[in-house]
């Protein structure tokens, strides 16, 4: 377990803004006295109007930790107040206030041999740790597997693809692969060959994480070797 | 701290109602009627005919309670307001159970006792100083609004201590032990506050 350590809000300048698909926006920031993240944590971005009301959310890093760039890939949801401003407004040069990288639990330093499932947006820490491996070539040790609707929705899905992450989509079809879920037998070989791995990472909705798990589980993955960061409502 | 370009805050819209906008903590946001759900580890599958819990370490007599024990001690419920770290906050909550206080006062804490420690199924702890839990500031809980508490939200069983961020409110809770120093739980060991009151902001490690 890593020694907690402090953050401070600090400030950031958006380097590059892209704009992929209509609900993505892959933020590039420089941020002010950086410290350098591990694979799997978090910032949390701050805006703050004119009469200083703020507003806050955290947002997974997608870079490597020697990107001199922190990297987030920040999802527009219906009604966000804090991502329809990334999405719509931001723009190269406006400076944001940061606070991170926050989080010691949902990280991958490559110590272990993992599979990581994310769905949707949680495939962006994913993203991280898949750099990080590729970077240090260890790749071998590390399983992905992505989820997404379409190819277009799901973030970061050539790289993952290039990268030879499993991508499952549940609306359409990939190559050869009919639309659906990915199955406990998909899953089961990622978790099992070439060696069983020793630690799984779940990132996504609160349904997405639930089905996961239950797959993860049938798969033979002890439960006290799943980390989970999930996000949204529950009915 | 710069101001945001083209920022305006469109929450506040729904502000207007200034008594709901002063029940905010600072940073946070009204989640309405949705009830996020955070978790760090694989939700368990836990059978009340096996659950028991317990109060221990620094107590006269360390006391256990089974599902039906727990549910015999006299109730109490909670209605209020939570808050969450990640700056949802759920307005008029009710939650039932049994106040901390009643089981702390069977198992009679020594005199050196100034902190607890949660621990759940999962192996997630979270610490607490002791005045913190006590004076009818802290449940064990297993109904929301009248109905079973879910597994995704801590169910059968969660602490609840909603004057503090809701990480303190251990889901699946089965143990408080009591201590006379305070350690770090799982959320604090990883860059938490070790208190975590959302009036003062007290998210991170290093936050006043």
């Amino acid at each position: 377990m890593t020694a907690a350590v402090e953050t401070r809000w600090t400030t950031a300048r958006i380097a590059a803004v892209e704009r992929d698909g209509t609900r993505l926006v892959r933020l590039r920031l420089d941020v002010d006295g950086r410290q350098e993240h591990l694979p799997g944590q978090h910032y949390v971005v701050r805006l703050r109007a004119s009469d200083d009301y703020t507003a806050q959310r955290s947002y997974s890093t997608a870079s490597d930790p020697t990107d001199p760039l922190v990297e987030l890939m920040v999802e527009c949801l219906p009604d966000g107040e804090v991502s329809a401003h990334l999405h719509d407004v931001a723009e190269v040069g406006d400076v944001l206030e940061v606070r991170g990288p926050i989080g010691g639990w949902f990280t991958w330093t490559g110590d272990v041999t993992a599979v990581a499932i994310g769905g949707g947006a949680g495939v962006v820490p994913l993203v991280s740790m898949l750099r990080h491996a590729r970077r240090l070539g260890i790749a071998d040790r590390l399983r992905v597997v992505a989820v997404g609707r379409t190819l277009e929705e799901l973030p970061y899905a050539e790289e993952l693809i290039a990268a030879g992450a499993f991508v499952a989509l549940t609306r359409e079809n990939l190559g050869s692969r009919v639309a659906a879920p990915p199955y406990p037998e998909e899953v089961r070989d990622l978790v099992d060959l070439p060696t069983p791995a020793e630690r799984a990472y779940v990132c996504g909705s609160v349904g997405f994480a639930s089905f996961a798990q239950r797959v993860l589980g049938e798969a033979g993955m002890r439960a006290s070797e799943v980390r989970v960061e999930q996000f949204g409502a529950t009915g | 701290m710069p101001v945001t370009r083209g920022f305006t805050g469109k929450r506040r819209g729904a502000a207007a109602d200034q008594q709901r906008a002063e029940r905010l903590p600072p940073g946070q946001y009204d989640t309405g009627s949705d009830w996020p759900s955070l978790t760090a580890e694989a939700t368990p599958d836990v059978d009340v005919e096996r659950w028991s819990m317990r109060v221990d370490g620094l107590v006269e007599t360390p006391r256990s309670w089974s599902w039906r024990e727990i549910h015999d001690l006299p109730g109490s419920s909670y209605r209020g307001d939570i808050h969450c770290v990640t700056t949802w906050s759920k307005f008029d909550t009710t939650f039932t159970g049994v106040s901390v206080d009643t089981l702390l006062e069977a198992a009679g804490p020594l005199p050196e006792a100034a902190y607890v420690m949660a621990h759940s199924t999962t192996g997630y702890t979270t610490n607490l100083p002791l005045a913190d839990v006590t004076g009818g500031r802290a449940w064990v809980v297993w109904d929301f609004d009248g109905r079973p508490l879910s597994t995704d939200h801590g169910g059968p069983v969660r602490l609840l201590v909603p004057h503090l961020y809701f990480w303190k409110s251990a889901k699946w809770v089965t143990r408080l032990e009591l201590m006379a120093s305070d350690r770090p739980g799982f959320w604090e060991q990883n860059g938490y506050h070790d208190r975590g009151d959302p009036w003062l902001e007290q998210r991170y490690q290093g936050d006043p």
